[in-house]
């Protein structure tokens, strides 16, 4: 079995969020970027199937050089290669198209992914890359089994989940707990030096997002504090300044 | 401008964030046209005719009665065109935003999730959205010619602005592969206020101690008719089960107010309420985080105070 997995590189979810030239552009100063909290899930999943059961993993970012890293950090948790698609990840369909077209090309299984994109929480490259392939897609998984050429899956909806079965190949947007976050070992990241990781250049996409402005939201007032023995003052608070109740 | 609104259903009733997709699409201005799937209440789908759809399509089959990605993806895409829209509209969920991506493939339209606000048409058309998990936001223009926005949830306000519409069925063919995925069965809590809708939500941590302690927290929300959440250790622990976990990686919420008890407030937690009106945090350590991000707190005694809290509310509404 071949599986991808798409892993987004992404701001560390401690990071402060600061925009320069006007607001136009992230302000990568300082940051620490990692492999996006759901992907991360995805990876996991899929290199628990490996163990299981021998399939073959191959992680895919579409990014710049500067996301190696993070690329080299999938290899050491599991994955056997590696491609970099060598562009700045537009937007939703844009990295789309090009996993899609990496995927016609090798023909996989299973495509995982996470549910979103921590940065920009799109959650539509799975949907897309589904329809641009022409098979069914699924999101937010939570839990991920293959039976032969069948998987059953769970599908967090609001307020609880639906259970699924669909054949493959087919992809899946993932969430926790669909797998335990995995940490490399010594072991992983010696041997993720040599693994392959194999660069392509993009194909054309008709974009159809413009960024005009990046905003950050107004700074937050100062905690009222309340005292424990004053429940009622928080409730006309509530009722008659914050206007909630 | 022609809108088609998606309208997603939920126990056969029109889900409440699907109203403020109706509500988006009529602030918009232009000819909204709502499209609903499977078995749905055909009072409650006229009614929609209150907040502003002018027809609402309903496609009966009863295949549609589950919410199958590609299946609906496919009617909703097809109802699009024979309605000559230029925009669709609907409200973010596990349903509609995968499904949103599917359509926006399928039209060659540009796509925009998460929108906060209504569109600016003065020079184009730019949406405001909510990136980086709620700690900021992109104004992006759409360029093509169609269109399809996911709104969050309080990105427009629901009012009554017309009357009761009618409901004209909508027949389409449905094609075999679009049903690849079957869904075996689902487990739903009932009779709950859900979270992602909730305008109230009333939130535990491990400061609780224990599941057997959460009894006081549903107390509180049932005087408040709010929703219960957690945070991710508790759901880790298997507290709360996981579609109840509020941050980073569970469930955004965007209530009017949100109340954190025992939560220490974890950066990660806090992406997952940053978008909620007012937070009150109640913590035992004055030097828990989330004091910051609140706007009133107490430092106490959980288990002395949410009995406390809940009586003075009672009295008070």
């Amino acid at each position: 079995m071949k599986i991808l997995v798409c892993i987004s590189h992404v701001p560390d979810t401690t990071s402060k969020i600061n925009f320069t030239d006007n607001n136009t552009k992230f302000d990568s100063n300082g940051v620490q970027f990692i492999i996006g909290p759901y992907d991360d899930y995805a990876l996991a999943r899929a290199v628990e199937l490996k163990e299981a059961s021998g399939a073959s993993v191959t992680v895919l970012n579409v990014g710049l050089g500067d996301t190696e890293p993070t690329l080299r950090k999938a290899l050491a948790i599991g994955a056997d290669d590696a491609v970099r698609v060598n562009a700045e990840p537009a937007d939703s369909f844009f990295v789309a198209k090009q996993i899609a077209e990496h995927a016609r090309s090798v023909g996989y299984d299973l495509i995982l992914m996470g549910r979103e994109s921590i940065d920009y929480n799109g959650g539509a490259v799975h949907g897309i890359v589904g329809e641009l392939l022409g098979i069914p897609s699924v999101s937010p998984v939570m839990k991920l089994d293959i039976e032969g050429t069948k998987a059953k899956l769970a599908r967090e909806i609001e307020g609880g989940k639906e259970y699924l079965e669909v054949n493959l190949p087919f992809v899946a947007g993932c969430q926790e707990p669909i797998a335990e976050w995995k940490i490399p070992n010594m072991r992983g990241i010696m041997s993720a030096r040599t693994k392959p990781l194999k660069v392509v250049e993009p194909v054309a996409v008709d974009s159809g997002i413009k960024l005009r402005q990046f905003e950050l939201p107004p700074p937050k007032g100062a905690v009222k504090m309340i005292p424990a023995d004053n429940v009622q003052e928080l409730v006309s608070l509530l009722k008659s300044e914050a206007k909630v109740l | 401008m022609n809108i088609l609104v998606f309208v997603e259903s939920a126990d056969g009733k029109v889900k409440k964030n699907s109203l403020e997709a109706v509500a988006y699409a009529h602030a918009m201005g232009g000819n909204v046209t709502a499209i609903a799937l499977g078995n749905v209440d055909k009072a409650d789908l006229g009614s929609l005719g209150t907040y502003g759809a002018k027809k609402v399509l309903h496609a009966a089959d009863a295949k549609l009665n589950q919410g199958i990605i590609q299946a609906y993806a496919s009617v909703i895409a097809k109802a699009f065109q024979d309605e000559n829209a230029d925009v669709l509209v609907l409200a973010d969920s596990s349903l509609g935003t995968p499904v949103a991506a599917r359509i926006a493939a399928k039209l060659d339209a540009s796509l925009a999730s998460n929108v906060v606000a209504l569109p600016d048409t003065t020079a184009g058309f730019v949406v405001k959205r909510s990136i980086f998990t709620g700690k900021a936001f992109a104004r992006v223009e759409l360029t093509k010619p169609k269109k399809v926005i996911g709104i969050k949830k309080n990105a427009a306000v629901v009012s009554q602005v017309g009357s009761p519409c009618a409901v004209t069925p909508y027949a389409v063919p449905l094609a075999e592969t679009d049903f690849a995925t079957t869904i075996t069965s689902s487990e739903k809590a009932t009779g709950e206020v859900l979270l992602p809708e909730a305008n109230i939500v009333v939130s535990g941590g491990r400061g609780m101690k224990g599941p057997e302690h959460w009894g006081m927290l549903e107390e509180l929300a049932k005087t408040l008719h709010a929703a219960t959440g957690c945070s991710k250790p508790v759901s880790d622990m298997g507290w709360r089960p996981h579609h109840e976990h509020v941050g980073q990686t569970g469930v955004k919420v965007a209530p009017q107010l949100y109340i954190a008890v025992g939560i220490s407030g974890a950066i990660q937690h806090l992406a997952g309420v940053n978008s909620s009106k007012c937070i009150v945090v109640i913590n035992k350590d004055p030097e828990a985080p989330f004091f910051k991000a609140a706007d009133y707190g107490i430092v106490g005694d959980a288990f002395d105070i949410l009995p406390k809290l809940n009586e003075a509310i009672k009295a008070a509404r």
